[in-house]
């Protein structure tokens, strides 16, 4: 397994990143926050510049050569995502601008054709606001009921309360793949076969899976999936939902205008295919042939690689934490990603976060858009270090020391 | 960015880990609740107000409750030790003070007012920081304005 030819460079990775090669206050960076956005290759960077270098111009509407070499990326990027989710068709691919999107988009279209007064929608505690909030705002809209199925001291999901919250005023259900606050990976397969048992579809948010974790969508056989760019190495503000095409076929337009129609006139107007139904405007170009960059440079390492290296760094990074007197680990669940979220004794993560960045070291302190999961905890915040494949045992070493300048200071 | 301990100073930390006024008024008069959504700090203010001899409304009591980090909590418990027993109108000439010394950098401050507030200075170097400090200061400008609500930051 360990031959030279399939070891893990990371210091080879780390080239890749400009960002990381710098001081911030006086400490060489160390960017443990990839849970809230991720660090780019340069291949993605000069993908962005060599499209508005060369090639800028709109897509699928010029007859002139620019125009066709955009669209050609353009639908090329999609492609290549396409195959990184191994999804059936490249129209299951709607472009958006990230998970927060695509997962509006189907509480507005599908959640509105469907889903009505007295229906439920089943939601886990360990949501981040993006896959609560739509859900209430469709709720109010159509008075249908959220369902919200609880999750242990370990942060892992009870399933057995999720299969009970399953009856047949169950409409849809919409469960985080991977927890950004405690790193949770929950087991979606039982999740959507136990769903799927009553007929109920799921969507999957996997704005936190979608960098750590090879995803299959039909292997999950989930009916939606959402995921942003810019967690997975790419631009920000360019995302992708997946929909199975039966479901995406039967759902209304979510933005109109330009793209999105066949034929316009006063009387009537025809809507266009998939995906273009559902991207109205003139789209985020650069930032699609940026994903599929994006796409490519972690094809060329693996996501088996990437899992397992995260994997060994996270049990590392476990290891030395749970040694510190007063850290208490914040989602413990027994499969887990690459997040290490804390309290420390009676320190306001906030504090702990300004003393860490006096180092160099970058980490989420706060409630992580997760409130209902620092209430579950009855705590205000965590300080989160979230860890990529680029991140080394030498950065979990300086978080460590880090910890120990804020015990230091508060002592 | 300052040196780390310029923020944390010893003073700022002993109040963080011993708030004076940290409790309920139960005789308040007005109140005013300080909410952060950014971070989740979360602080009351009570304020017991009574008429002097000259007819102003004087702060006679206060008090702090809540939740947050070190730097609103020290805050809070500055503030309402120097609060007590001011007019509305030197609170409120206070508040003006505190908050130009945090977002005026060379402002002209009357350090006789600020007096020992002037601790928190350093703050201003902290930008993400600022609003910690002056959380609780606008919860207390809230309740003096008989608000009884909740502010925010944002």
């Amino acid at each position: 397994m360990n031959s030279p030819s399939n070891a893990f460079d990371v210091e080879r990775i780390r080239a890749d990143f400009p960002v990381l090669h710098q001081e911030v206050n006086g400490h060489p960076l160390v960017y443990l926050d990839n849970a809230a956005t991720s660090q780019k290759p340069q291949c993605v960077i000069d993908a962005l510049v060599n499209y508005y270098a060369t090639e800028n111009s709109n897509v699928h509407r010029g007859v002139h050569t620019l125009s066709q070499h955009a669209t050609d990326d353009y639908e090329a990027a999609r492609s290549k995502v396409r195959r990184f989710i191994n999804a059936a068709e490249d129209h299951e691919l709607i472009y958006v601008r990230g998970t927060t999107e695509g997962i509006n988009l189907v509480a507005q279209t599908y959640g509105r054709q469907n889903i009505g007064e007295g229906d439920e929608i089943v939601i886990s505690g360990m949501e981040h606001h993006s896959n609560i909030v739509p859900w209430q705002i469709l709720s109010q809209e159509t008075g249908a009921v959220l369902k919200v199925a609880p999750f242990n001291d370990d942060g892992e999901l009870l399933l057995d309360e999720y299969e009970k919250l399953l009856n047949p005023r169950t409409k849809l259900v919409s469960i985080v793949h991977q927890s950004n606050a405690m790193g949770t990976i929950n087991p979606m397969e039982t999740i959507i076969e136990l769903a799927h048992a009553r007929g109920v579809p799921v969507l999957v948010d996997g704005a936190q899976s979608i960098p750590h974790i090879p995803v299959d969508v039909r292997k999950l056989d989930c009916d939606f999936f959402a995921f942003s760019g810019h967690k997975l190495y790419g631009p920000t503000g360019i995302g992708i939902l997946y929909g199975k095409t039966e479901l995406l076929e039967q759902m209304p337009p979510y933005q109109s205008g330009g793209e999105m129609i066949r034929s316009v006139t006063f009387e009537k107007t025809l809507y266009n295919i998939l995906p273009h139904k559902f991207e109205a405007g003139t789209p985020n170009i650069a930032g699609s042939i940026g994903l599929g960059a994006a796409v490519d440079y972690i094809e060329s390492i693996g996501m088996e690689r990437i899992a397992a290296y995260e994997k060994e760094l996270l049990d590392y990074g476990t290891g030395r934490l749970s040694g510190i007197e007063g850290l208490k680990l914040i989602g413990t669940a027994r499969e887990k990603g690459g997040i290490l979220s804390f309290t420390l004794g009676d320190i306001h993560p906030h504090d702990i976060g300004t003393i860490m960045d006096s180092q160099g070291i970058a980490i989420r302190t706060g409630h992580h858009c997760a409130q209902p999961v620092m209430q579950r905890f009855a705590i205000p915040a965590t300080a989160r270090a979230s860890l990529a494949f680029y991140n080394t045992r030498a950065e979990i070493d300086a978080l460590v020391k880090g910890i120990d300048r804020v015990l230091e200071v508060f002592s | 960015m300052s040196d780390l301990s310029d923020l944390y100073q010893e003073i700022l930390l002993e109040h963080n880990s011993k708030p004076r006024n940290f409790r309920k008024l139960d005789d308040a008069t007005v109140f005013a609740e300080g909410f952060n959504p950014l971070c989740g700090d979360q602080y009351t203010v009570y304020l017991k107000l009574d008429r002097n001899e000259s007819e102003e409304d004087v702060v006679s009591d206060i008090s702090f409750q809540g939740a947050g980090c070190a730097i609103s909590k020290a805050s809070g418990s500055m503030l309402t030790q120097r609060v007590k027993g001011m007019t509305l109108p030197e609170a409120d000439a206070l508040f003006h003070q505190f908050h130009r010394m945090l977002t005026e950098p060379g402002a002209e401050l009357d350090y006789d007012l600020l007096d020992d507030l002037e601790m928190l200075a350093g703050v201003a170097e902290y930008p993400t920081r600022i609003k910690c400090a002056i959380l609780i200061w606008h919860a207390l400008r809230a309740a003096m304005e008989g608000k009884n609500d909740v502010v925010t930051t944002e």
